[in-house]
């Protein structure tokens, strides 16, 4: 399918509004599903985490999980919601080959929490108050293949279902209209989506990682010419699986409707499915306002009923909020404001926040995941979430620096290697023969070899100039092909020169 | 009262706990008898002789022991066909289930076997228990024993003439709006629907989740009540479970007393629309109550005028969604339609062969029902009339202990007479609905002959979870009842003859 015509983003936010709406889907990393006993784990063999409830067989009947709401619950007080004292579930009545009921067991007009609201800062320094509708629980439907066709659902021989995701607990969480982010909407929305992502994980309510799922981000974006009061026609973007996708998905739909609007054309209310590969949307399916569910309250089930005293134990167990939190690390990292911006918009607070935890400065913690990882991720068009790097892997490289095992090359060398998939820090630097020459014997023979190459060094440096020994310690270090750790080099020549 | 077959089922086990006969014994003579009868009556759709015999040896082990898990152990019993049973099929009457083994054991048959109570076989129904004659049955109608011209009810129709026709001694059936009571009645058999909750519903085939209950089948009122204590308790697997015990039946139902019993008449279940024949009946039972010292109420319940309005909008809208899982994608029939079968029209197909007329019905009234636009006024209204009758029965139980009315209107009706008239059908379940919409508890016992020298029944509610009181009135009534005829009403029924 050939990309749509764009209009120039800046020319488009010139003479448009852009409203946009987020759906975010968290699925729950409970141990069981949402209405049966079934195990919650993703990657087993299709169809082995199954039973006659998520099968959707003849007579099986649904059972809340009680984890499951608990963990909604601190979802939606995450996100400053009220909490539901009496909810209900409701069925979504649909058709389709991955639903085994033929309805899904969601809420509808008792969602579990209803009215928060989320502060999210972008690059520009401003703080959005993202207005929160719902949070409510459902369950995830299962997973379809289509076999034949390049794998697509058009032209494929056959389809099979996988059950095993089949009943998943999530909670979908939707924002209100949000108006006035202009040119900032497409970085507004992910910004948003990587906020909830923080706080998933750090409730450890979710495994959050977007590139299985665990996070999924439905963008709806409209448009309507400045001043006018009508909202525009919306369309709603699919599989953006990635912060990067959000923000380009965003950011591309904007531009098409731009074009479209200013040539005279009409938005189609539809689903848009974002390909990420080639940086478009292509057309799903038509969606109108009056797809009939025809839901009705789920008659096997008893209304969910938290207590008040189990919504505040909750509340006492939620970690540190997000804009908080950035505030104290700020402050204990004494990062400037456009420092910590790098590390909150390029995703990595946790990462360092773990790194420092080990025992790593702030600024090489930072210094290493805005630097060489966040390089290496760009190199391999990758989030940095999807490198096999931990912070452990971080702080074992910082503290071989520290004991003069590797110097900053033999570092950067040694982290690529783990990357790469070589292996651990340990197993890495060993492999490759990269730990520094610490034997002083080798170390000294190039000293006073290059001492004796370069006399007039020599005099600088005995007559007191020991900065001077920068030329010899480039000189021995070529010698070592950089397997040595420059500061003993130093100590070395000024030994060396004054005995 | 001489014949074995004849016996109750208390009597039975009594026999059973003092050896005068085995479990393999009566298994067999229910089977033999079973077998050569069902070519007259159609009551059974399967009947399961080795695995019946199996459970019998198994029971007589136990018994022999002294480890007799029930007062029923040992004494065989019949099953609807919309219960799950692992080693039987089970196709709840309809095509789309032909040859559909269950890989569940529904939680009443659990508990049957548990008990060690030997299961002769599968009963007849209409398709999926909606109808109230079997004619809906995808393999042909029942037969009433008293005549074979005639409906034995529905839909349980195979379950009460395997019970009065002495096929099997107790069976199991389910009650939505009538379904257990009805049947009951113009077999001259006792049916009793529990409350809402008090019998698991896990692997019962749903028609109306909000209106099933799971209940006895039998031909004396203690009988049912040693039925309910088997199968009545908590499961965890059905939510709408009740937590607490109701006490055991079988004590209740030995308190035959019915001294200074309230009794209720319901205003609007005591006028017109009852055959005269039922309604003599009816008034005889009364002055029966009187003269016994018992006190009669005259009870309004004006919202019961719009009970079959309701209900048929709640039990389609559900049943709408609960059908919707037979889809040919994960068990039972697959019609493959001409030319090229997606999934849709695999569906279409296969929901268009296996499902009959009056499933069709109800399923195309809840989906409209259920529609955008249309869900206030019907559903919506629907269960507002629900809060009435409730409402209705909360003032009737202040005055009065229990509530009694005719069960049925007429006595068995011949087969097609009403079969092209819905709502005719329909109106059979006027006075067994109310109990389903407000999840109270219901029996019907022999009231005496009527229209035709054919049985007609008398229906006895109680408030919710007031199942015993239910049964001490009964069985009141039902003493009086025998002490009046000088036998039980069944006795009277003619003797089944094979040509």
């Amino acid at each position: 399918m050939a990309k749509a015509e764009l209009m120039d983003f800046d020319e488009a936010i010139e003479k448009y509004e852009v409203v946009i709406g987020l759906e975010v889907h968290v699925e729950l990393n409970t141990n069981t599903k949402m209405f049966c006993g079934c195990a919650n784990e993703f990657g087993d063999q299709p169809n082995t985490n199954v039973c006659p409830v998520c099968l959707g067989l003849p007579g099986a009947l649904p059972v809340v999980n009680g984890k499951a709401v608990e963990y909604s619950i601190a979802i939606g007080l995450a996100l400053n919601c009220s909490i539901a004292s009496d909810g209900r579930f409701a069925r979504k009545n649909y058709f389709y080959p991955d639903l085994s009921k033929n309805f899904q067991t969601s809420q509808y007009d008792e969602p579990i929490a209803f009215e928060g609201q989320l502060e999210v800062p972008v690059a520009s320094g401003k703080v959005y108050n993202v207005a929160i509708e719902r949070a409510h629980m459902e369950e995830d439907a299962g997973k379809l293949s289509h076999v034949g066709g390049a794998g697509r659902i058009q032209g494929a021989e056959y389809s099979l279902v996988d059950f095993n995701r089949a009943g998943v607990p999530l909670v979908e969480i939707v924002t209100k209209p949000i108006f006035d982010s202009g040119s900032e909407a497409p970085e507004l929305a992910s910004a948003y989506v990587r906020q909830i992502r923080e706080i998933v994980k750090a409730m450890d309510v979710s495994d959050a990682r977007m590139e299985r799922g665990n996070v999924r981000c439905d963008a709806n974006v409209s448009l309507r010419p400045k001043g006018q009061e009508k909202l525009g026609t919306r369309t709603e973007t699919k599989n953006v699986n990635s912060l990067r996708s959000v923000e380009n998905a965003v950011r591309y739909e904007i531009q098409r409707q731009a074009a479209i609007l200013a040539a005279g054309g009409e938005i189609t209310q539809e689903t848009r499915h974002w390909h990420e590969d080639k940086k478009y949307t292509s057309a799903g399916r038509p969606k109108s306002d009056a797809d009939d569910y025809r839901y009705f309250p789920e008659p096997d089930l008893v209304p969910v009923q938290p207590t008040e005293e189990l919504i505040e134990e909750i509340r006492t167990r939620l970690p540190e909020n997000p804009a908080s939190r950035r505030a104290r690390l700020q402050q204990e990292w004494a990062l400037s404001d456009n420092e910590f911006r790098d590390i909150v918009n390029s995703d990595l607070l946790d990462e360092i926040d773990s790194t420092v935890s080990l025992g790593v400065s702030a600024q090489s913690a930072k210094k290493w995941w805005t630097g060489e990882i966040a390089r290496i991720a760009n190199v391999e068009g990758k989030e940095i979430s999807e490198l096999s790097v931990t912070p452990e892997d971080v702080a074992e490289i910082e503290k071989m620096i520290t004991d003069g095992k590797l110097n900053d090359r033999l570092a950067r060398e040694a982290l690529s290697g783990v990357i790469a998939g070589e292996g651990s820090v340990a197993e890495v630097v060993s492999a490759k023969g990269l730990e520094v020459v610490s034997d002083d014997g080798a170390l000294t023979a190039a000293v006073d070899k290059a001492l004796a190459e370069q006399p007039d060094v020599l005099e600088k440096i005995r007559a007191g100039k020991e900065q001077a020994a920068g030329a010899i310690i480039g000189s021995v270090m070529k010698e070592m092909r950089g397997q040595a750790d420059a500061g003993r080099v130093r100590e070395l020549i000024l030994e060396r020169a004054k005995s | 009262m001489s014949e074995l077959h004849k016996k109750p089922a208390s009597e039975l086990a009594q026999m059973l706990r003092s050896g005068e006969v085995t479990s393999v014994q009566l298994t067999e003579l229910f089977l033999d008898r079973a077998e050569k009868l069902n070519p007259l009556t159609n009551s059974f759709l399967r009947i399961n002789r080795e695995t019946a015999i199996e459970q019998a040896k198994h029971a007589d082990e136990l018994i022999a022991a002294g480890k007799a898990p029930s007062v029923l152990t040992g004494v065989p019993i019949a099953v609807k066909d919309n219960l799950t049973t692992t080693d039987a099929i089970t196709t709840a009457g309809s095509k789309i289930l032909e040859n559909y083994l269950p890989q569940y054991d529904s939680t009443v048959v659990s508990k049957l076997r548990a008990a060690a109570m030997p299961i002769l076989g599968k009963t007849n129904l209409d398709e999926f228990a909606m109808g109230s004659s079997t004619e809906f049955s995808a393999y042909g109608p029942s037969k009433n024993p008293w005549d074979l011209e005639r409906i034995p009810g529905g839909s349980g129709g195979g379950s009460s003439s395997a019970v009065s026709g002495f096929l099997a001694p107790i069976a199991i059936g389910s009650d939505t709006g009538g379904s257990i009571r009805f049947p009951a009645a113009v077999t001259g058999s006792v049916g009793a629907k529990p409350t809402y909750g008090a019998v698991s519903r896990y692997g019962l085939i749903a028609l109306a989740s909000s209106l099933d209950q799971v209940g006895p089948v039998t031909n004396d009122v203690l009988d049912a009540a040693l039925l309910q204590d088997v199968i009545a308790g908590h499961d965890p697997m059905d939510s709408t479970s009740l937590v607490d015990s109701l006490g055991q039946m079988a004590d209740f139902a030995s308190k035959t007393d019915v001294k200074g019993l309230r009794v209720g008449v319901i205003k609007q279940l005591a006028s017109d629309g009852f055959h005269p024949g039922i309604k003599a009946r009816f008034d005889e039972s009364i002055q029966l109550l009187v003269d016994a010292g018992a006190e009669i109420v005259e009870v309004d319940c004006p919202s019961f005028e719009y009970a079959v309005s309701a209900y048929y909008l709640i039990l389609p809208a559900e049943a709408s969604s609960n059908l919707a899982r037979f889809d040919a994608v994960r068990f039972g029939q697959r019609v493959l339609p001409e030319g090229n079968p997606t999934i849709e029209r695999v569906m279409a197909a296969t929901r268009e062969a296996g499902f009959g007329p009056e499933v069709k019905r109800r399923i195309i009234l809840g989906t409209y029902a259920l529609s955008s636009g249309y869900y206030d006024a019907y559903y919506g209204s629907a269960q507002k009339v629900r809060t009435l009758i409730q409402q209705d029965f909360e003032k009737a139980f202040a005055a009065a202990d229990v509530l009694i009315s005719p069960t049925a209107p007429t006595t068995a009706f011949k087969f097609g007479e009403k079969l092209d008239d819905p709502l005719a059908m329909y109106l059979n379940d006027v006075a067994t609905i109310p109990a389903n919409l407000a999840g109270i508890p219901g029996i019907s016992v022999p009231n005496g002959l009527a229209e035709n020298d054919l049985p007609s029944g008398l229906q006895i509610l109680a408030a919710a979870k007031n199942d015993g009181v239910m049964y001490s009135a009964a069985a009141g009534i039902e003493k009086l009842h025998n002490d009046k005829w000088g036998k039980r009403m069944i006795d009277f029924a003619p003797e089944l003859e094979v040509n």
